[in-house]
């Protein structure tokens, strides 16, 4: 039905609405709306999705938990207001690159702990401590915040770790051998685990 | 649940920037679309979980247009000229001049209901919401919209293309 003229209905072009996203990307920093900022990256590890609210980085997700679901679930738990904004993620994306390309043992990055809380926060604030190249056992992690019978509530705090990589869960390893479970896949743990080998 | 705003950008970003050229042309659309969407980051978080995101979205874009509107009479600056260089803002070249003049000349209410129904796809009951008055009076002013569309807009595709 040619009611009013085909073009008034035809979609935008692509680059018009990416200049206007740019725009509102800006605008919503600016104006203190960007409550959680997000960009993906490619890594020897599949895409990884960072998020950070503007207090620092607050979700490192891998592709097999899924991108989408890991936004909602930031959308529920911190603030709807989530916004493709790779800016506030350029120090981020940077200092992986260069762990990825074995040029960086630490990270130097703000980070937002407020997606865990209580005993699991207490141990993804310890995992720092257990330096690159290094391994511990759940065990021995139970020990060094001060809980040595906490083996098992260890285990759920790396695998609820919500910084994989940033915070190494990946050098925590069982004391019964073999790579043990990994919120990115064994195969991805090891990945991380050779490369700090080399 | 209310999904990540990033969603609503990218599902409704297009519309919005399509309801604000018939609106306002194509020039200040791109003003009236960054209004809209910084508006709507702001109040996102308290958007009732039924409310109809797009009708939203189009409510917020009618009043950003309205305040460009009424920006524009207070200026001394002729309003009924088209925008100068439409080509170089990545849109339609001359020979939708004419389709935009006409689109200027509609009476407000016209553009405005033309732009609800036909770009937007709202139905007439959500119009009336936006524009005020009843469910007819929205039907009525997209549908004169059109037949002013079709009378003062002299470019051929009117006729006898296909759709």
């Amino acid at each position: 039905m040619n009611v009013i003229p085909d073009y008034l209905t035809s979609p935008s072009d692509a680059g018009t609405l990416a200049r206007l996203r740019g725009r509102l990307e800006r605008a919503a920093d600016a104006e203190g709306l960007l409550d959680v900022a997000y960009t993906t990256v490619d890594s020897p590890v599949g895409a990884l999705l960072l998020a950070a609210t503007p207090q620092g980085l607050v979700r490192v997700a891998y592709d097999i938990e899924d991108h989408d679901r890991v936004l909602d679930t930031l959308a529920q738990r911190l603030s709807p207001r989530v916004l493709r904004a790779p800016k506030r993620l350029d120090a981020a994306a940077r200092e992986l690159d260069e762990y990825f390309g074995g040029r960086r043992q630490a990270f130097d990055l703000p980070l937002d702990l407020s997606l865990s809380s209580g005993f699991r926060q207490l141990v993804q604030r310890h995992l720092p401590e257990i330096g690159y190249g290094q391994t511990r056992t759940y065990g021995q992690v139970a020990t060094l915040v001060g809980n040595p019978k906490a083996v098992r509530a260890v285990g759920t705090a790396c695998a609820t770790n919500p910084l994989p990589v940033v915070v190494p869960c990946h050098r925590v390893l069982p004391a019964s051998g073999g790579p043990g479970r990994y919120v990115g896949g064994p195969a991805a743990k090891v990945t991380l685990l050779t490369l700090e080998a080399a | 649940m209310r999904e990540p705003f990033e969603k609503v950008v990218a599902r409704h970003g297009d519309t919005v920037l399509r309801v604000c050229r018939v609106l306002l042309g194509v020039h200040d659309a791109e003003d009236a679309w960054s209004d809209t969407f910084l508006a709507a980051l702001r109040a996102y978080p308290d958007l009732p979980d039924t409310a109809n995101t797009e009708a939203w979205l189009v409510t917020i874009a009618h009043r950003k247009a309205i305040d460009v509107l009424r920006a524009r009479k207070r200026q001394p600056a002729p309003v009924e000229k088209v925008p100068e260089a439409p080509t170089a803002l990545g849109v339609p070249g001359d020979q939708d001049t004419d389709l935009w003049q006409a689109v200027a000349a509609l009476p407000d209410r016209q553009r405005q209901a033309v732009a609800y129904h036909y770009v937007a796809g709202l139905p007439y009951a959500e119009i009336a919401l936006i524009l005020g008055g009843t469910t007819d009076a929205a039907r009525r002013a997209a549908a004169d919209g059109i037949k002013n569309l079709r009378k003062n807009y002299q470019g051929a595709a009117m006729e006898g293309a296909p759709s």
